[in-house]
């Protein structure tokens, strides 16, 4: 049995071999930027929004108010990396369901290509944002000891991040395949609704852990005399229902 | 026993092992996380939206001890890489 659409092959060029991951990624990038493109077509600013535009507004809005009640600063420059990554995430889970196509957040591959733009983009942005050597004494706060604690912590979180999404997609592909052949038909279909609620917490998880870390390596010396202040936004204090945390308690093993 | 057969059996054990000692502690954890963001919950309604975003990051964080130990597992079944690698070497 194959526990990673990387081990499926479907063309071999030689040296290069495009398997499942590669070809499935690839359609989730076509079929989010030619939607995007769709929809983006007839932008309206006075009344008459497509339903489309709408649901785009939403979605990015949402973001924002996310990054910004989060990181407790201007979601800026955040905003276009976290969104990439949670719609990203979110898309490729939620096609699961579709016969034939195995999401590529099942693969380790793509999941540690996703965690490692997270690891390269927390030093760029503390670094644009504070400076290469504000930045760097980051590591060795609270005392220099702890500069290897700091930097195993770094990478830690990065494995961490990778094989968590990658574990929860596996293991629910993983178990609709054992379970189709143990008691066919009905339970299959339920742990397939269960996936999507799954994917999508994840999705949201893997987001909103990108947005700490990001907002950890510049953030964190505020108060510090050496560091620029960062302007932080008005945190809005509405109690609104937001959409993806609603639930409060949704279990998502 | 020849070595496909230990290896087999080792590997099984081995996985039923890995998970289930693997989510006795995660599954403590998380009964103690609710039970904690309940209360919290209970005493500040308001700041319920807050509270649950820390709740899901802190129970993610705790869960991927166990699904660590369900990869392991997985692995150990799916792509035991000792397996492949005498069932290859019998197969010469």
């Amino acid at each position: 049995m194959n526990i990673s659409p990387d081990q499926t092959i479907l063309l071999d060029l030689g040296i290069v071999k495009i398997n499942a991951t590669l070809v499935f990624t690839w359609l989730t990038i076509a079929l989010l930027a030619g939607l995007a493109r769709w929809a983006t077509r007839r932008l309206s600013t006075t009344g008459g929004l497509s339903p489309w535009q709408n649901l785009l507004e939403v979605l990015v809005e949402g973001v924002q108010r996310q990054i910004r009640d989060i990181a407790r600063q201007d979601p800026g420059s955040f905003l276009s990396f976290i969104a990439t990554l949670f719609i990203f995430i979110a898309t490729a889970n939620l096609l699961a369901v579709v016969p034939g196509y195995q999401p590529p957040t099942g693969s380790l591959s793509t999941t540690t290509a996703l965690a490692l733009c997270v690891f390269v983009a927390a030093p760029l942005y503390g670094i644009r944002r504070l400076g290469l050597r504000v930045y760097l004494k980051n590591y060795l706060k609270p005392t220099p000891l702890m500069l290897p604690l700091n930097i195993v912590g770094e990478l830690a979180r990065t494995l961490a991040l990778s094989v968590r999404l990658y574990g929860n997609v596996m293991s629910g592909a993983v178990l609709g395949a054992i379970l189709l052949t143990v008691t066919p038909l009905f339970f299959p279909v339920l742990l397939q609704a269960l996936g999507l609620l799954t994917g999508l917490v994840q999705a949201y998880i893997f987001a909103v852990l990108a947005t700490v870390f990001l907002a950890a390596g510049v953030a964190a010396q505020n108060r510090d005399n050496g560091g620029t202040p960062v302007p932080t936004a008005p945190v809005s204090k509405s109690t609104a229902a937001r959409p993806t945390v609603a639930g409060g308690d949704t279990p998502h093993d | 026993m020849d070595a496909k057969l230990i290896i087999g059996l080792v590997s099984i054990i081995t996985a039923g092992f890995t998970i289930s000692i693997g989510a006795i502690g995660p599954a403590l954890a998380e009964g103690r996380v609710v039970v904690q963001a309940l209360a919290a919950i209970a005493q500040q309604p308001d700041e319920a939206a807050t509270l649950s975003r820390i709740l899901f990051v802190g129970i993610a964080m705790i869960e991927s001890i166990a699904i660590y130990c369900l990869v392991v597992s997985m692995i150990l079944i799916f792509a035991n890489p000792f397996w492949n690698h005498f069932v290859a070497m019998t197969a010469r």
